[in-house]
């Protein structure tokens, strides 16, 4: 099958129920999604699948109905997203693997709700974080938002 | 010395002494001085002052650092503890992981297993401290752990930093001409007062033949450019790209993929398995049978991660019974024998508070039970190992706090020396204590043996690492206290006598890592966080009983103040209220020791930041909560709503003192993520046990806080304490006292068993 990631087009063979995930990570070796859970809890995993955020360890490959963005896909040549730039700013990541998702998520939000509440942090952002990062992520993507 | 030896007969199970499994290698070690491990990395043009620095001729600056980072920052700061004394800021350096050797050993990990509180600097305290330190050379055990690794670097990087500096500035001072006192340093050169400058990768040559001083000079604190500032961490862009740095992002050519699936019921092995439908998976290669100090059970071997984990489900194995007391109710009856007999061993204390308890009338007596729960380690990242053997050689890449271990124990697994054995620490998602244990590189060891020289990638599922944890240990606490008589207006508690019962996690530890090793003795993890506080009694009594019980226990942040931090914390919350005191109050009255000026200024420092005093509407409610640990003085205010019937935790107010803050926005950092650990684990998380085995699996059944559930959190920091503390775990251990504290406050209920949400609902 065919699948489109970051722009580019992949021809990948794989069983029709291997997770979206596992594609990535072992097949084209994209290493920017991450395992936590396999259950779609956590979102370490987590990219836009057609712009939708997606827990890409409960999408079978077959499944893929749209191309892939991962974290990957994030920067214009050198010049990281604004997302990532505020991650920076606001020293978020500690042990950092959850950030990769966490960013695809924050960059969803903020693509759908450009000055985003408390609230709407709070209801878009359920990835989990170990280390307690949530704090400077919330700071983080205020600043992006400008509120 | 005869109080000294009787310490160290008496035994007292220090992680020294668990670094005393590692004596058969460790001995030859203790025979031959260090080496510099990176003479033998060194390439053309390069050159090496110790284990810490090499400098190339193009004057790139490389620093090696040998912690490992699992989040807490730590190349950050040690890297900084070196370039304030070479003289170079940050964007003049890379910092990188050190390798695996024992120059890089850690003294002040072993040095606290000392059984005495970190403010007692008596004789028998600092000689034992001694003894304990020495162990650390004596097994050369590098390893990331007990927040050490400042307190280990201090003045040992700086050091290293300013040797390299004064042989560069005396190698400059020789090819000019001029003496040593007229040169300065900056910006990775040499300068000469003429204007001329040489680049310290043009003196590496020259300079690293010189005899550099053992002892240099380091700069006043008043010169720090670096130290006692905010760094930004050095691997960010790495964290904010999805940067391939973790060790299940290892990518190797012709590289397999495997799984464990190990016997979830401690020390059996399995009945029967469908290896045949293992093998029927497409991708599944081989199904292997493993067995070692730490458990028995299966390898998957397969072309990609997901065959492997299918692999796994279809192998569907039956399991031999426990031998062991089944299900939690079962192991907490081992509790409550253990604390109905004879103490093992009692720590600290003064006066004779068992008489003066008996003596008083029982009125005047308060008591209270306290229990906590098994917890699971649940970092981030699953655990995983990739290893390769051939041509006798093993080689391991891992996430490791413990790369020392890990190369002895897999040595010893396949049969071959450990100097064939190269282990290669990569970052962790996380550690919190369980990635120093043997059982991952173990496996990934015996499932490399199996593939022919081809490497292979083992990462465990979730469901996997939740049940085969090293488990932070159930306890369960009985605290008595003689109050004053009650008509005496607002005076203080008199007496207070502790029992806790818990399992040594030391013992646990050497039976599963160096089986060989006798693992008698007291471990003092079983009341750190209880004994040793700084609070002035009459008399006082500390005593551990050891529970006997069969489930693996292990390191977990803060690790045994986590327990007593949450006992002693929430009967000292009672006592006051018993007292008709408030708890600030009554613990500013309770320091009649001048070394427990730290803790009277945290203490009102929290209580100014949080507004303790200000009256708080019905159903809002302060709790406090304060513990020493790890050379760090950490006082806490939760604040909680429960207006709306639910909790929310609204606010934490901490104020931290480590005696001497390196880099303060990361110190704070960590504090900040030391209270969402504990905090987790107070509100929702339990490993349970039924059937002999863990009931918990995924994030589903053993969760933690939410960005949605997190509250603002303010850090304070302070300098007042005598010696420098850790910053990775103290958050951790007054987070679960002061949440419940402030539930009693908003509601009147009295919390005294983890975690809580079995009681109250949270938001």
């Amino acid at each position: 099958m065919i699948l489109t990631i970051n722009n580019r087009t992949h021809e990948v063979d794989a069983p029709d129920d291997m997770p979206l995930l596992w594609v990535l990570r072992d097949l084209l070796d994209i290493k920017g999604p991450k395992f936590g859970c396999g259950i779609g809890s956590c979102g370490a995993c987590t990219v836009l699948v057609d712009g939708d955020v997606t827990r890409s360890c409960q999408l079978a490959v077959a499944d893929v109905y749209g191309p892939v963005t991962t974290i990957e896909g994030l920067p214009e040549g050198d010049t990281l997203h604004a997302v990532q730039a505020a991650w920076v700013k606001h020293d978020v990541p500690q042990c950092g693997y959850c950030q990769s998702g966490q960013i695809m998520a924050a960059v969803a939000l903020l693509r759908d709700v450009p000055a985003p509440t408390d609230q709407d942090i709070d209801d878009a952002m359920s990835n989990l974080c170990r280390c307690g990062t949530y704090p400077k992520i919330k700071a983080a993507i205020k600043d992006v938002a400008g509120v | 010395m005869g109080r000294i030896a009787k310490y160290t007969r008496r035994g007292f199970l220090g992680l020294g002494a668990a670094a005393i499994g590692g004596l058969a290698v460790g001995y030859y070690y203790y025979k031959k001085p260090f080496p510099n491990p990176l003479e033998g990395m060194v390439g053309a043009g390069e050159s090496t002052f110790n284990p810490y620095v090499i400098i190339g001729a193009d004057n790139t600056i490389t620093i090696y650092v040998p912690r490992a980072e699992m989040g807490q920052g730590i190349h950050t700061t040690l890297a900084a503890l070196v370039a304030e004394e070479l003289d170079v800021d940050f964007n003049e350096i890379t910092v990188t992981q050190s390798p695996t050797a024992p120059a890089y050993y850690n003294e002040a990990q072993l040095r606290e297993g000392a059984p005495f509180a970190p403010y007692d600097d008596g004789f028998l305290a600092e000689s034992a401290r001694n003894v304990f330190g020495a162990m650390g050379k004596f097994v050369a055990l590098q390893s990331t752990g007990g927040s050490s690794a400042t307190i280990d670097a201090y003045v040992k990087l700086r050091e290293s930093g300013a040797a390299a500096r004064l042989v560069l500035v005396q190698a400059a001072a020789a090819r000019w001409g001029v003496g040593v006192d007229r040169l300065t340093t900056g910006g990775a050169m040499v300068h000469h007062p003429d204007g001329r400058s040489l680049t310290y990768g043009e003196l590496a040559q020259d300079a690293a033949k010189l005899d550099a001083p053992s002892a240099p000079d380091l700069k006043p604190k008043s010169d720090w450019k670096l130290l006692g500032k905010s760094q930004k961490r050095v691997e960010i862009l790495d964290k904010v790209t999805g940067g391939r740095i973790y060790g299940i992002d290892m990518q190797l050519p012709g590289m397999l993929y495997g799984t464990v699936v190990m016997s979830p019921r401690f020390g059996v092995g399995a009945v029967s398995a469908d290896k045949a439908a293992a093998l029927a998976v497409d991708g599944v290669t081989q199904v292997v049978d493993i067995e070692t100090t730490t458990g028995k059970g299966f390898g998957i071997i397969a072309t990609h991660t997901w065959a492997a984990f299918q692999g796994a489900q279809a192998l569907a194995p039956v399991w031999e019974d426990a031998p062991y007391p089944p299900d939690s109710a079962g192991l907490m009856a081992m509790y409550d024998a253990a604390l109905d007999a004879k103490a093992s061993f009692t720590l600290g204390g003064n006066g004779d508070a068992a008489k003066a308890l008996q003596s008083a009338p029982e009125s005047d007596v308060f008591r209270a039970e306290y229990t906590v729960p098994y917890l699971a380690h649940s970092t981030m990242e699953p655990l995983n190992a990739t290893a390769q053997f051939s041509d006798g050689q093993l080689t391991v890449w891992i996430g490791t706090q413990a790369p020392g271990v890990a190369q002895m124990r897999c040595a010893d697994l396949l049969g071959i020396e450990t100097d064939k054995v190269t282990v290669h620490t990569l970052r962790m998602g996380g550690g919190f204590g369980r990635r120093g244990e043997v059982d991952v590189p173990l496996y990934a060891a015996a499932l490399a043996a199996k593939t022919g020289g081809k490497p292979i990638k083992v990462t465990w599922t979730r469901e996997e690492d939740t049940r085969h944890d090293t488990y932070r240990p159930m306890a369960k606490g009985r605290f008595a206290a003689q109050l004053a008589p009650k008509q005496t207006h607002a005076a203080l508690p008199r007496a207070i006598d502790v029992a806790v019962a818990a399992p040594s996690i030391v013992a646990s530890l050497l039976t599963r890592t160096f089986p060989g090793i006798p693992a008698a003795g007291s471990d003092r993890s079983i009341l750190d966080g209880a004994f040793g506080q700084p609070i002035s009694w009459q008399d006082s009594r500390y005593s551990a009983h050891q529970v006997e019980a069969p489930v693996p226990v292990g390191f977990w942040r803060s690790v045994g103040n986590s327990v007593n931090g949450f006992f002693h914390e929430t009967f000292m919350d009672e006592v006051a209220h018993q007292s008709g005191l408030s708890p600030i109050s009554m613990r500013l009255r309770m320091l009649h020791d001048p070394r427990f000026l730290p803790a009277n200024e945290i203490m009102t420092k929290v209580a100014e930041i949080s507004r303790w005093r200000e009256p708080l509407p019905d159903g809002v409610g302060q709790g406090f909560a304060m513990t020493l640990s790890f050379g760090t003085w950490v006082a806490e205010v939760v604040q909680v709503d429960m207006r709306d019937g639910p909790v929310k935790i609204t606010n934490v107010w901490a104020v931290a003192d480590p005696g001497q803050v390196l880099d303060p926005a990361n110190f704070k950092t960590q504090i900040v993520s030391g209270i969402i650990y504990g905090l987790s684990a107070a509100m929702m998380q339990e490993i349970t046990f039924a059937n002999g085995q863990v009931q918990q699996g995924n994030f589903d059944d053993y969760d933690a806080m939410r960005m949605a559930q997190c509250p603002e959190i303010e850090v304070e920091l302070l300098e007042n304490a005598a010696k420098l503390g850790g910053a990775g775990e103290p958050g951790t251990p007054p987070a679960a006292a002061a949440l419940g504290n402030a539930i009693f406050a908003a509601s009147g209920q009295r919390l005294r068993d983890l975690p809580f949400g079995n009681t109250v609902d949270f938001y």
